[in-house]
């Protein structure tokens, strides 16, 4: 009589599906997993023991950098850390392009999950349909930062520039021909708010294309249908939140529940899916989408008829327009003083939460008066959703586990820090 | 007021047990010691007044270099920039953890574990916080039975400040490399780290050596006493500054 034995198979850390760096130990009785031990860390950068040494300002871009596929999400949650520490009031025209983006990184993130998810399961074509717009969005952030991914557009205070009047064009070369050009450039003539208007008429039509392609497919259904359930219960004790936590059809928003700039103003859904399974997930993440295209559109139309100052007018925390530090010795002080030395932020503790695309994403700031942070703890989304894999995963094939980590959208850069 | 409302029911459940209770920007804070912390977290978590079913967030904190400025000089003349930057500080330079990890600002009261707590139904947040008791072997009571997303934000603890959490299961390193020596995220742990890696192409494999960047500081820590507080923190410092002049000179 043969012994049977338990099989341990190493999955990545350079595995296409692993979605980036993650290492898992599985053991497996047949092709069903009985363990699964996920080694993370990899990335691990040490972000917040970096940001302690640093002025506050100087770690925004390190934000950017965690959650590297919704950048402005967490530079946001970092700035309201800080504003919320120093008492500072954020213009209302700031706080609607905040919102803006957010909602803009929303679709940013459920368009790369959603291809990236696809394509693990054996959906090609979704992923290069959601690649075409993802494109459009991040000329987006490209026209208001300079920088297509890692934006650094969010400060204490508001945010860096008002929104530019013009869209960045195509110029002919020896890849373009005028003909391609004029195509490319038809939606850019106007204002960064006409691009984005015309993306928003457009995009429910996309949404819909994602669909026809999965929503009823047989080999999609199969694939996530019944994998990786939650009940109410374990999501709650488990940490989840946003989108996983929702899934399970627990109807928790912070947008709606704890509103933060100007989210109490603006009209939107929360989708609850009801068996806490993938497909659930799948049709939770696929109705954020077209709310966040709602959110946007109202944005837009305030923000074309109301326009104002982006940025606080207190030196201390914001520089001051470049025109006024060519004739002001005041102004040049405090811009010297900013840039060196940083501002002092007052004795205390917060903790900043917002509606980051994959949960609940925080940070807890403290600070014991210093022109640098005492402490900056990330509590990421993806941290604690990982964190249950061997319960997720626990029963169901090997195949499956490439699903789960599908359906928990992780993206290492939170993870480790 | 909520959170004022939320801080007297729970001054008026647990009483003495509470160490310190605050609200500060609309966040209410309790300390509480390790020996009430699970408890309270029980009562915190069961009881409808309460009802903290989510455990947010586990974030540990080490106090040692609390407070500690590394420019404290009134004078930005004679030497200029290198002098005003303390070197001693916690974690700026190797060498010297011993000689600072005694001279703790306030003794025991080193490591702390900072819990966020969320509750769903009443829509409201609480913070606790926890010191460990011993500087020397920081032991807090794990809080995995009562919420199960305890499991890897205590390993993280664990990993990088060397909090133990007693009676957690598998208390593991977690994001740190395999074989790591030391807790990274203690204030006297140095920034570039003790050791680096590279390939050794005598060797024929990777090696691990001690590290060849040199700390340096960019920009130093300064705290200023806020507008409406008096300077008298700062004056002792100024002095010293001055004295030390007159001995140079």
């Amino acid at each position: 009589m043969p012994e049977i034995r338990n099989y341990t198979l190493n999955f990545g850390p350079q595995h296409p599906a692993a979605h980036g760096v993650l290492r898992m130990v599985l053991e497996l009785d047949g092709e069903t997993v009985q363990r699964a031990d996920p080694h993370v860390g990899l990335l691990h950068r040490a972000t917040e023991k970096l940001a302690e040494s640093k002025p506050y300002n100087q770690s925004i871009g390190y934000m950017d950098r965690l959650d590297y596929v919704s950048m402005m999400c967490n530079e946001h949650g970092y700035v309201m850390a800080i504003e919320k520490l120093l008492g500072v009031e954020v213009p209302e025209r700031a706080q609607y392009i905040r919102v803006m983006f957010d909602e803009i990184t929303r679709i940013l993130n459920h368009l790369l999950w959603l291809g990236a998810h696809g394509l693990d399961v054996g959906a090609m074509t979704a992923f290069l349909y959601t690649f075409r717009e993802r494109e459009d969005l991040m000329d987006a952030y490209e026209a208001v930062s300079g920088a297509r991914l890692h934006a650094t557009y969010y400060r204490p205070g508001g945010v860096y520039r008002d929104l530019p009047d013009r869209m960045p064009q195509y110029q002919p070369s020896r890849w373009h021909s005028q003909g391609d050009v004029d195509r490319l450039n038809r939606n850019r003539q106007g204002s960064l708010l006409d691009f984005l208007d015309d993306f928003v008429a457009r995009f429910p039509a996309c949404v819909d294309e994602y669909e026809t392609l999965l929503t009823d497919n047989r080999i999609w259904k199969q694939r996530t249908v019944d994998i990786g359930i939650v009940t109410p219960e374990r999501a709650r004790q488990l940490g989840f939140t946003g989108p996983m936590l929702r899934g399970s059809g627990i109807a928790w928003d912070l947008r709606k529940k704890q509103p933060y700039e100007v989210y109490d103003r603006m009209d939107f859904d929360i989708p609850v899916g009801t068996n806490g399974d993938s497909y659930d997930r799948y049709l939770v993440r696929i109705e954020e989408m077209r709310q966040a295209n709602r959110i946007i559109k109202q944005c837009i139309d305030w923000l074309r008829v109301n326009p104002g100052p982006v940025m606080v007018g207190d030196h201390k925390v914001a520089p001051p327009p470049r025109e006024e530090m060519k004739q002001d010795m005041e102004a040049l002080i405090h811009h010297f003083k900013l840039f060196t030395e940083g501002y002092c932020v007052p004795e205390g503790e917060v903790y900043a939460a917002l509606e980051h695309p994959k949960g609940e994403f925080g940070v807890y700031l403290i600070s014991d008066g210093a022109n640098k942070p005492y402490r900056v703890k990330i509590r990421a989304p993806g941290f604690a959703h990982l964190s249950a894999m061997d319960e997720m995963a626990r029963g169901h094939m090997l195949a499956d586990v490439v699903a789960i980590i599908g359906t928990m959208d992780i993206v290492f850069g939170e993870i480790d820090r | 007021m909520q959170a004022q409302a939320l801080l007297e029911q729970l001054q008026a459940r647990f009483g003495d047990t509470l160490q310190d209770a605050v609200v500060a920007q609309g966040e209410v804070t309790i300390e509480v010691a390790p020996a009430d912390l699970l408890a309270t977290c029980m009562a915190l978590r069961d009881e409808k007044d309460f009802h903290f079913e989510q455990l947010i967030d586990v974030c540990g904190v080490d106090y040692l270099a609390w407070g500690e400025t590394e420019w404290a000089t009134e004078e930005t003349t004679g030497t200029g920039f290198s002098r005003g930057v303390d070197a001693r500080t916690a974690g700026r330079l190797p060498g010297l953890e011993e000689e600072l990890s005694t001279e703790t600002p306030q003794q025991d009261r080193r490591f702390a574990a900072v819990y966020h707590l969320l509750s769903i139904k009443n829509n409201q947040r609480l913070r606790i916080r926890v010191f460990a008791v011993d500087d020397q072997l920081p032991v807090i009571p794990s809080v995995l039975d009562i919420w199960s997303s305890a499991n890897w934000f205590e390993r993280e603890a664990f990993d990088l400040f060397g909090i133990l959490f007693e009676g957690h299961p598998d208390l593991r390193r977690l994001l740190t490399d395999y074989g790591f020596i030391g807790h990274p995220f203690r204030k006297d742990f140095p920034l570039s780290g003790n050791v680096e890696v590279r390939y050794d192409p005598e060797q024929q494999r990777v090696i691990y050596q001690p590290v060849s960047i040199e700390p340096r500081v960019l920009v130093p820590r300064v705290i200023r006493p806020h507008v409406g507080e008096e300077e008298t923190a700062d004056e002792p410092a100024a002095e010293e500054v001055a004295a030390d002049e007159d001995k140079s000179e």
